[in-house]
């Protein structure tokens, strides 16, 4: 099986979005879900989110952001190219039909309000979970945020979505609000707007999202889409376990999506950073040029 | 060759690299048996009219007459005896707990002991295995020697025409039917193999970038080397079997798309791979590994070979493994290689009742693992996220418990803190989560695994089980045996 590039681009500086034929994979994808991929022979798995797909077409995509030395490779692989190995559809589809469990004790109910929260790459999830809840029917508010203008993503693809409001927000006032995620979706809350929440990106973003859909006044029902430290992602190696209510959990085949005012923030943070040496001596080596790439 | 007793030689040691030499590298332990030595372990045996050793095989090996070929020197001839009933015999002759199995029925072993016959296996394997590369080596070079020579000549002598995995034979009036086959570990590759013998289109599914299931990401390369897996599944690939990679059933497909698509069968033996954790405060605490991530960065990654390998492992100094079976000692042995200054393992009872082969405790101690018996691990003990101890109760043995061995129970003292900053629980494994997505509709039992007659059938007509998903976490053998007799399960029902 050969997982040929389509199409490789820049979004923003530092961001790309890697276009790739995996037709069996492709055919069952489904919003909030994953894929591991290994971009060469002697690459590590790395889990990525789709942020689109097409079953007909056979392709699924991907958003990221180059930090590391398989994101750096993968930044630099150009269409007609081949990543070495796909691995998905992997964790559970974010739910979107009426009845669906949302959380540890809430269930979608008909009319329900939905707000989609992403920030940064998180953006990259958020579309399709909201296209998803859009097309199911559901009235739906996104709130993507960024450091600045440059940095923010999926726009127009955002913008052609039939949504309640789409709400910008940057760090430095480029574009949109100024301010944190937190401020519009605060509002939103107190304000009685929407029913249920669903927020993906970084992991301290996602902690104070959580706060604030947990502190106005009835607390919001929300999900969080998580992103822990995987190895196989099918269920066998424990790595990315996480306690969410006291339970342990495992993010590849019990997630990605948990109720996020169960998830023990400051230990999903703590394991994110095991490795963060280890990841700066491969990027190192990689720039010296031992990448298996070219 | 049967001779008394007087004259017989003693069971010939496996020579093996020095201790201290290998506990620093992955270089495998067991060096293997020389022809001199193999021909006079060969000649040990008795020849019984009726070997028990094979009753004592899962896959029912032709162990006597691989070993009487063997003892006459006739190699080509004792490679088929030896293949004809087991797909991977060099990974059987390094992983078999055979003391417990084929030996421990050998005549010889009830005044004495028993013939080496794992060994014997293992250097006929290895033999076969040289013997197919040097003749990839001079057919490449332009050299005239007649591929599967030996082999043919070997079968004609003993009348072995499916092991040329001449799959017409079998089956050459009817159309070819296809069978998928679910998980590439033991039971999956061995009921491929028996399945393609036996004249079908086999594919076999493997959700991981690499083949051989806990054989690849779970058993390290100094008990048995990539390349030794690589050529059997290569000579599998031979015989006509298909692998598709990263090929999530559950996911991608399940059982009922596959039948649908023309599969007249499907067999899953997709084992017991769901880690199992203590459940005790401070197992989230960076530094603590399930064995099976431990072993996977290792073995599947290569994360000791980290940064030539992009997956990263990190270890401490002082490395503590719970649990007693042999992949606490797999895992104790490779923390030893990623040169930790200390490493013990903490088991609740003593080194008697310890579920591992006595070899690899025996290989663990010699390497430098501590066994730190009768302590109980109580908590995680860390700091700012990460570990920094085990705190253990020690033990003492009690009257026997359901399982006939002695329970272990508070001897009363003090609990106290083993200091470590690497800890790996390796307590067991549960059935793998994906099979119940994958095999709607099939019978489960309370804890996942399928349900299945002797022969692997389960609740759905065609659909068939085999291995650790069946039983929980066996034996590699134990797999192979259940593959084997779902394969011929499988057979007997398409024919029917």
């Amino acid at each position: 099986m050969s997982y040929r590039i389509l199409e490789n681009k820049a979004l923003a500086s530092g961001i790309f979005e890697m276009t790739v034929e995996a037709p069996a994979v492709a055919r069952k994808a489904h919003a909030g879900q994953f894929f591991i991929v290994r971009a060469c022979e002697h690459g590590e798995r790395v889990p990525f989110t789709f942020s689109d797909w097409s079953a007909d077409e056979g392709w699924i995509r991907f958003i990221f952001m180059r930090v590391g030395k398989t994101t750096h490779l993968l930044s630099h692989m150009t269409a007609g190219e081949s990543v070495q190995d796909i691995a998905g559809p992997l964790g559970h589809p974010t739910p979107v039909a009426v009845g669906k469990p949302w959380g540890a004790d809430t269930s979608i109910a008909e009319g329900d309000r939905l707000v989609v929260v992403g920030g940064g790459v998180g953006t990259a999830v958020a579309y399709p979970v909201a296209r998803a809840a859009v097309e199911a029917g559901t009235r739906v508010t996104v709130i993507v945020g960024a450091r600045t203008s440059e940095l923010l993503i999926l726009q127009r693809e955002l913008a052609a979505l039939d949504l309640e409001e789409l709400i910008v927000v940057t760090d430095d006032g480029s574009a949109g609000r100024t301010g944190l995620v937190t401020e519009p979706l605060r509002e939103l809350c107190e304000a009685g707007a929407v029913d249920r929440a669903f927020v993906v990106g970084p992991a301290i973003m996602m902690r104070f999202a959580a706060a604030t859909t947990a502190e106005c006044g009835t607390t919001l029902p929300t999900l969080a889409s998580l992103n822990p430290i995987m190895i196989d992602g099918t269920g066998m190696c424990g790595a990315c376990r996480i306690q969410v209510g006291g339970v342990t959990k495992f993010g590849c085949v019990d997630g990605p999506d948990f109720d996020a005012h169960l998830v023990d923030w400051e230990e999903l943070a703590t394991r994110q950073r095991v490795y963060l040496d280890y990841e700066q001596i491969a990027a190192t080596e990689y720039e010296r040029g031992c990448g298996c790439h070219g | 060759m049967a001779k008394n007793a007087a004259e017989r030689a003693p069971r010939q040691p496996m020579p093996e690299r020095d201790a201290q030499e290998r506990a620093r590298t992955f270089d495998e332990v067991a060096l293997g048996y020389s022809a001199e030595t193999a021909r006079i372990e060969a000649e040990r045996c008795l020849q019984c009219k009726k070997p028990p050793c094979e009753n004592g095989c899962p896959v029912e090996v032709r162990i006597r007459d691989f070993i009487a070929a063997l003892a006459e020197g006739d190699l080509p001839a004792a490679s088929v005896a030896l293949k004809e009933r087991n797909a991977l015999p060099a990974v059987c002759g390094r992983v078999c707990p055979q003391e417990t199995q084929c030996e421990a029925q050998c005549v010889l072993g009830r005044k004495g002991e028993p013939v080496a016959i794992g060994r014997l296996e293992r250097y006929v394997a290895d033999w076969d295995r040289d013997e197919h590369t040097r003749r990839r080596l001079s057919s490449s070079c332009g050299a005239t020697i007649r591929a599967h020579d030996h082999e043919q000549v070997a079968a004609r002598q003993i009348g072995l025409h499916s092991c040329l995995h001449d799959a017409s034979s079998t089956r050459s009036t009817e159309a070819v039917l296809a069978v998928a086959v679910v998980g590439s570990g033991p039971a999956g590759l061995t009921c491929a193999a028996e399945l393609t013998q036996l004249g079908y289109d086999v594919t076999v599914f493997e959700a991981m970038h690499a083949l051989g299931g806990v054989l690849a990401y779970g058993i390290p390369a100094f008990r048995l080397p990539n390349d030794i897996l690589e050529d059997e599944i290569d000579s599998l690939r031979r015989a006509g079997v298909k692998f598709e990679l990263n090929a999530l059933v559950g996911r991608i497909t399940d059982a009922e798309e596959l039948l649908a698509g023309g599969f007249a069968a499907v067999f899953f033996g997709t084992g017991a791979g769901l880690p199992t954790f203590l459940g005790i405060e401070g197992e989230n605490f960076n530094g603590v590994y399930s064995a099976n991530e431990f072993l996977t960065r290792i073995n599947l990654m290569h994360a000791h070979r980290f940064p030539a390998y992009d997956t990263p492992i990190w270890q401490g100094r002082e490395v503590v493994v719970i649990g007693g079976g042999n992949v606490a000692m797999d895992a104790a042995r490779c923390a030893l290689r990623m040169r930790a200054e200390r490493v013990s393992i903490v088991y609740r009872r003593t080194v008697e009742e310890m579920p591992a082969r006595v070899e690899e405790i025996h290989h663990a101690c010699e390497e430098g693992v501590a066994m730190r018996e009768l302590c109980a691990p109580l908590r995680i003990v860390g700091s700012q996220g990460w570990c920094t101890g085990l705190e253990v109760q020690s033990m003492q043995l009690g009257e026997p418990d359901e399982s006939g061995r002695r329970r272990p129970e508070s001897d009363g003292s003090e609990p106290f803190v083993i200091p470590c900053d690497t800890i790996i629980t390796a307590v067991g494994t549960g059935a793998n989560v994906l099979t119940r997505e994958a095999t709607s509709g099939v019978e489960l039992n309370k804890w996942g695994y399928v349900v299945t007659d002797e022969d692997g059938r389960t609740s759905h007509p065609r659909i068939y089980a085999g291995g650790d998903i069946v039983t929980g976490a066996a034996t590699v053998i134990l797999a192979m045996g259940a593959g084997k007799k779902a394969a011929h399960a499988i057979n007997t029902d398409l024919n029917t």
